[in-house]
């Protein structure tokens, strides 16, 4: 028998506001951009931080409010559900481009209406460069901005055309002291200013900007209270008029004044959640540690009989609902590797408090029931674990993964926490990290983190070894010699040290072009406003205002490399069984393997314009004679095929590969990986802060996998890069303790931007209460080895079946029942199905 | 003596067992058997010769020699996950009474190590055998298939005499003794067979526990690799109703029963 903390009613309230929100597909909005570009227009004469928050003001003052049916936390961007704004100051002209396809592309489709598309086009010859991303354009370096947009070496294209987001604010004191109190804050700091103070006018300008804001966010609430209070009137059902005149009550109070109950500090939360999302286009606007801020105020109603369990736990359902109805646009590009509609609001409960005691509450566990509530993407769960951790808290936090919604993610204390001091901060900030976005750990409402910073694909640099620094014939890389030439292992090693260290200068240079374009034209006074030390330095978020700065682009790769240098190693300079040149013709070849899907046009085009620049007449049965030649690999001499398909099969069958648990691999894997991340934190951002690395790529291992050549490790060309800092796929056989063993020899206290760890399950794994201990423990061991992260995906029976129609999409899932591991596609038919019916009955 | 220098024969390490013993485990299986069980799912391990068989289409020689010092650093791997769940290793097969001195002296290598150790047998063998590795055993997860000894005969190529009483006498040693029953349909599931093992599994001083294993047919591709015929082709895994009926009537004997190890 299960026996599972919190397990509480789901309200009936709950699947209805869901069905609502999902009912039709997203649509784009234009009231937010016509706003903003009007309120541009008006105060073309004023600093930037008050032209900020004079659009910020017009924005709330006009930009329609709705309440839609069932709602008890009111508040939404749009009209329409999971509707997007647009943000016309970051960048433009992508969507523009895309308005025609932005309703049927394959990755987060959304619905414009032709009248948008036309306000929209009325509205950005204004801003023709005036954007952020053209300023960040002027500010790089040419040869940086070429490796970016040309060449695909690193990607810092979410700041380049959006708001930075992944920040945490402090919520606390917003529903403790109201933004009433926030103003006071900024008023009693403008007073004390001296006027000879040489930043007097930029600190003057900073804290009225930020009372500006205060004051329009309030204004917006009370819109919201006599809305509320208008519907009341309206509405005949008793039950719901009750509601709606508590909403109306709620919203005339709060986020203006300190929250009295729970129901007012949850929308006091959700105000603040929702205006840091209208003032930026940023994502990972990061909930934090909900469990703890609102905490006081659940107690407080429990002790005093004013709210039961079920009426909390409906609350909290229903901003797990809200946080799905915030939405963005990216460009399609960008959609594929955040597929999704992600918008990453991470939220964390447990861990320790700042004296280091266990910090788990009943909030905690709500939190993990709400996530099972609502089985949507938004928000991120995450779970905090430590030595101290409740195991029954572990139990709880199971139950929800086995669900199959790939969350909770688990972060681990004692870890996380000397890492980031070795960084500089203090012991009990660290104590009270939480995770911002995907997998960043910093100290909430004090830093600006510029987590997420870029992708740095570290497969790249490695192709540059085999071609001498060019790509897409120029030269961009350092001329690191002919690999025909090199004689040694260490000459390879170096090579690729040297490409690596050299764009990683340039993603600097990216980075800081960007950030510095950030602070001149889009600084934020109401984010800033909420994250220490902004007011008291008198300075944004962009310019420097936080306690703590950071810049922190995430590599990933080192699995494919790590596994490609140990083939070289051995392949090349001990066996003698291949030569670097054959590798590289090898590699240029594929390995002797066709291309397919999007791949192989792609490549069909490439050769078929450069046939045509060359001035040879490209029709439809050369283009035919080039695809054949391209998907089926036929086009190379048979010989030489053969020899690339053995040399994939020496890579394949008889090279050591990370991830199983073989010391000297995964002691390799661990230098690769510091070949990055010791080398990004050599440099620092224009606030002073340091460059941290991460080790994860978010789903970006696909779309930029398809930018990628074939590597020496044997991986084709353009299919994915291996996922986070996990082995490549297919490549662990020898089961998950394994391959957390080989993960956890990598110095990821170095990668303090956060890493990331995936891991495959089949449910029966967690079967019972035996199951669910068992994975606890599994858990709870790569932790005790200094494991950062670990997120499990538990293979549902649908995935299953698809996995029976389309097998080819399904080559490296292993399903493992009873012990007994297997590539399921292998499986005969009616073994498939046994498995299948396993996923449900448990055993 | 040098106990890590002794040699025996297995097929396969296994890692991250959770249906084989308490918590996490590492399984070892021994190479070679003394039964011929009709739903085995492992029949690579029966003969006690190294063997070649097809395995997704790639041929995989089965079996290997090892000293008890060469396997120890693959069984240490995973300490972590067995101290933090109340696992360790397993000694399964095959049949480990096949190999009496190298499945001793690897328990008691483990046992050395701090770690947790638990054979899967039938207890087939002589006696002397079984009291060969019992002072480095902490627990035996031992099979019984069947009460009667004909069929038991017919489904496994071997009477269950020997098995029964050696099955009273580990229960007699002192060592922690779990009864577990592959639930075969067509062998052994019906109410009345199952209700007879777990009688008897009562009966023996100190069980508290009897375990039903679902038949499953996990291992049939095997056959195919090994170029030999499946018996129980056709033959489908009993339903969840079916085992929750079962687990009922095992139940009635008072023992603490479960479905799945």
């Amino acid at each position: 028998m299960e026996n599972i903390k919190f397990v509480i009613e789901k309200s009936a309230r709950i699947p209805k506001l869901i069905d609502a929100l999902y009912e039709k597909m997203p649509e784009i909005e234009s009231a937010r951009g016509l706003l903003v570009t009007e309120s541009y227009k008006q105060t073309e004469d004023l600093p930037i931080i008050l032209r900020r928050s004079a659009a910020f003001a017009h924005i709330l003052r006009h930009i329609p409010i709705v309440i839609r049916d069932n709602e008890l936390i009111v508040g939404s961007a749009t009209v329409a559900p999971r509707g997007c704004q647009v943000f016309p100051e970051y960048s433009y002209e992508w969507l523009e481009a895309e308005f025609d396809t932005v309703a049927t592309r394959a990755a987060d489709p959304f619905y414009i209406s032709e009248k948008t598309k036309a306000d929209l086009r009325g509205a950005y010859p204004y801003w023709k460069g005036k954007t952020n991303s053209d300023l960040a354009k002027a500010n790089m370096a040419p040869e940086a901005y070429e490796a970016f947009v040309t060449h695909g070496m690193f990607t810092p294209g979410n700041y380049f055309y959006n708001g930075i987001g992944h920040v945490n604010v402090n919520y606390e004191k917003v529903l403790k002291i109201g933004y009433r109190g926030i103003m006071a804050e900024a008023q009693a700091a403008m007073d004390k200013l001296c006027v000879a103070d040489p930043e007097y006018v930029q600190r003057h300008n900073f804290l009225a900007a930020v009372i500006e804001s205060c004051e329009a966010v309030i204004e917006y609430a009370r819109r919201y209270a006599k809305l509320a209070k208008e519907l009341a009137l309206k509405e005949t059902n008793a039950e719901r008029k009750a509601e709606l005149e508590k909403i109306a009550k709620n919203c005339a109070h709060v986020p203006e004044c300190p929250a009295r109950d729970f129901h007012e500090a949850c929308q006091s939360f959700w105000f603040i959640q929702l205006l840091l999302q209208v003032e930026s286009s940023g994502h990972s606007i990061s909930p934090g540690r909900f469990d703890q801020y609102m905490y006081p105020f659940y107690k407080k109603d429990m002790d005093a009989g004013k709210i039961t369990l079920e009426q909390a736990q409906e609350l909290i359902d229903c901003i797990w609902v809200k946080l799905n109805d915030i939405n963005k646009v990216r460009d399609a590009g960008s959609a594929d590797g955040f597929a999704g509609y992600g918008m990453f609001q991470n939220l964390i409960v447990g861990g320790q408090n700042i004296h280091g005691m266990d910090a788990t509450n009943d909030l905690s566990y709500m939190c993990l029931e709400a996530a099972m509530h609502v089985p949507l993407p938004q928000p991120s769960i995450s779970v905090r674990v430590w030595n101290g951790t409740p195991q029954s808290f572990m139990i709880k936090a199971a139950a929800l993964t086995r669900l199959g919604t790939g969350l909770p993610a688990y972060y681990n204390d004692e870890i996380i926490i000397p890492s980031i001091m070795a960084r500089g901060l203090t012991l009990e900030d660290a104590r009270d990290y939480c995770i911002i976005g995907c997998v960043e750990p910093q100290k909430g409402a004090k830093t600006d983190g510029w987590h997420d910073a870029a992708f740095f694909n570290m497969c790249r640099p490695m192709e540059l070894v085999f071609s001498n620094g060019m790509d897409k014939g120029k030269q961009i890389g350092p001329q690191t010699g002919d690999v025909s030439q090199m004689t040694t292992f260490e000459e390879v090693f170096e090579a690729y040290k040297t490409q690596q260290s050299y764009f990683i200068k340039l993603l600097v240079n990216a980075n800081n072009a960007i950030d510095m374009a950030h602070a001149v034209r889009c600084p934020l006074p109401f984010q800033s406003c909420m994250v220490d030390d902004c007011i008291g330095r008198g300075k944004s978020l962009q310019e420097g205002g936080a306690i703590y700065n950071f810049t922190g682009p995430q590599g990933f790769g080192i699995a494919n490399n790590t596994d490609g240098l140990l083939a070289i190693k051995k392949l090349v300079f001990e066996d003698g069984s291949v030569t670097l040149t054959e590798l590289r013709d090898a590699m240029n070849a594929n390995f002797g393997y066709g291309l397919s899907g999007k791949a192989a046009e792609r490549v069909v085009n490439e050769v078929a314009c450069s046939l045509a620049q060359a001035g040879i007449e490209v029709n439809e049965s050369v283009i035919r004679t080039i695809y054949d030649e391209v998907t089926s690999g036929a086009g190379i001499d048979a010989q030489k095929r053969a020899r690339y398909q053995e040399i994939k099969r020496l890579i394949d069958e008889t090279c050591p590969k990370y991830g199983n648990d073989i010391y000297e691999a995964d002691m390799f894997a661990r230098e690769v990986a510091n070949t990055y991340t010791k080398a990004v934190e050599k440099y620092k951002n224009p606030s002073g802060g340091i460059f941290q690395a991460g080790l994860y790529p978010v789903s970006a291992n696909v779309p930029l996998g398809a930018q990628t050549g074939a590597t020496p490790d044997g991986r084709l060309a353009f299919t994915p890069i291996a996922d986070g800092i996990g082995p490549a796929s297919g490549r662990d056989v020898k089961g998950p303790t394994a391959t957390a063993n080989s993960v956890a020899k990598l110095e990821q206290g170095v990668a303090s931007n956060g890493t990331l760890l995936n891991q495959k399950f089949h449910p029966s794994a967690l079967a019972g209460m035996s199951g669910l201990t068992k994975f606890v423990a599994l858990i709870r061991s790569y932790f005790d080895q200094k494991g950062m992260h670990m997120q499990f995906n538990v293979v549902t029976r649908e995935t299953l079946l698809d996995a029976q129609k389309n097998p080819e999409k399904y080559k490296t899932l292993v399903v493992r029942v009873a012990g007994y591991s297997a590539l399921f596609t292998t499986l005969s038919r009616s073994l498939q199905d046994d498995i299948i019916n396993r996923t449900e009955q448990g055993f | 003596m040098d106990i890590y220098g002794t040699k025996g024969r297995i097929f396969n390490i296994q890692r991250f067992s959770i249906h084989d013993g308490p918590g996490i485990r590492t399984i070892v299986f021994f190479k070679g058997c003394f039964m011929r069980c009709a739903w085995c799912c492992n029949p690579e391990s029966q003969s006690y010769e190294i063997q070649t068989m097809q395995e997704n289409g790639k041929e995989k020689i089965v079996g290997r020699d090892v000293t008890v010092g060469e396997l120890m650093p693959e069984l240490l791997a995973d300490e972590n996950y067995y101290r933090r769940s109340g696992g360790g290793i397993t000694l399964s097969g095959g049949e480990i009474l096949g190999q009496p001195d190298f499945a001793r002296d690897l328990l008691r290598a483990c046992q050395e190590n701090g770690l947790h150790t638990a054979v899967e047998s039938t207890a087939n063998a002589p006696y002397e055998n079984i009291e060969k590795i019992l002072p480095y055993l902490d627990l035996y997860l031992m099979d019984i298939k069947h009460m009667d000894s004909a069929k038991h005969k017919e489904f496994t190529a071997a009477g269950n005499e020997r098995i029964l009483e050696n099955a009273k006498r580990l229960a007699q040693s002192g060592v922690q003794l779990i009864i577990r029953t592959p639930v075969v349909p067509g062998f052994n599931d019906t109410a009345e067979e199952i209700r007879a093992i777990s009688k008897f599994a009562a009966s023996l001083p100190g069980v508290r526990e009897h375990h039903l294993l679902p038949y499953h047919r996990l291992g049939q591709d095997k056959y195919a690799g090994l170029d030999r015929n499946y018996a129980l082709k056709g033959v489908e895994p009993p339903t969840q109703e079916r085992m929750e009926y079962l687990l009922s009537v095992a139940e009635e004997s008072g023992l603490k029963c479960q479905i799945g190890g």
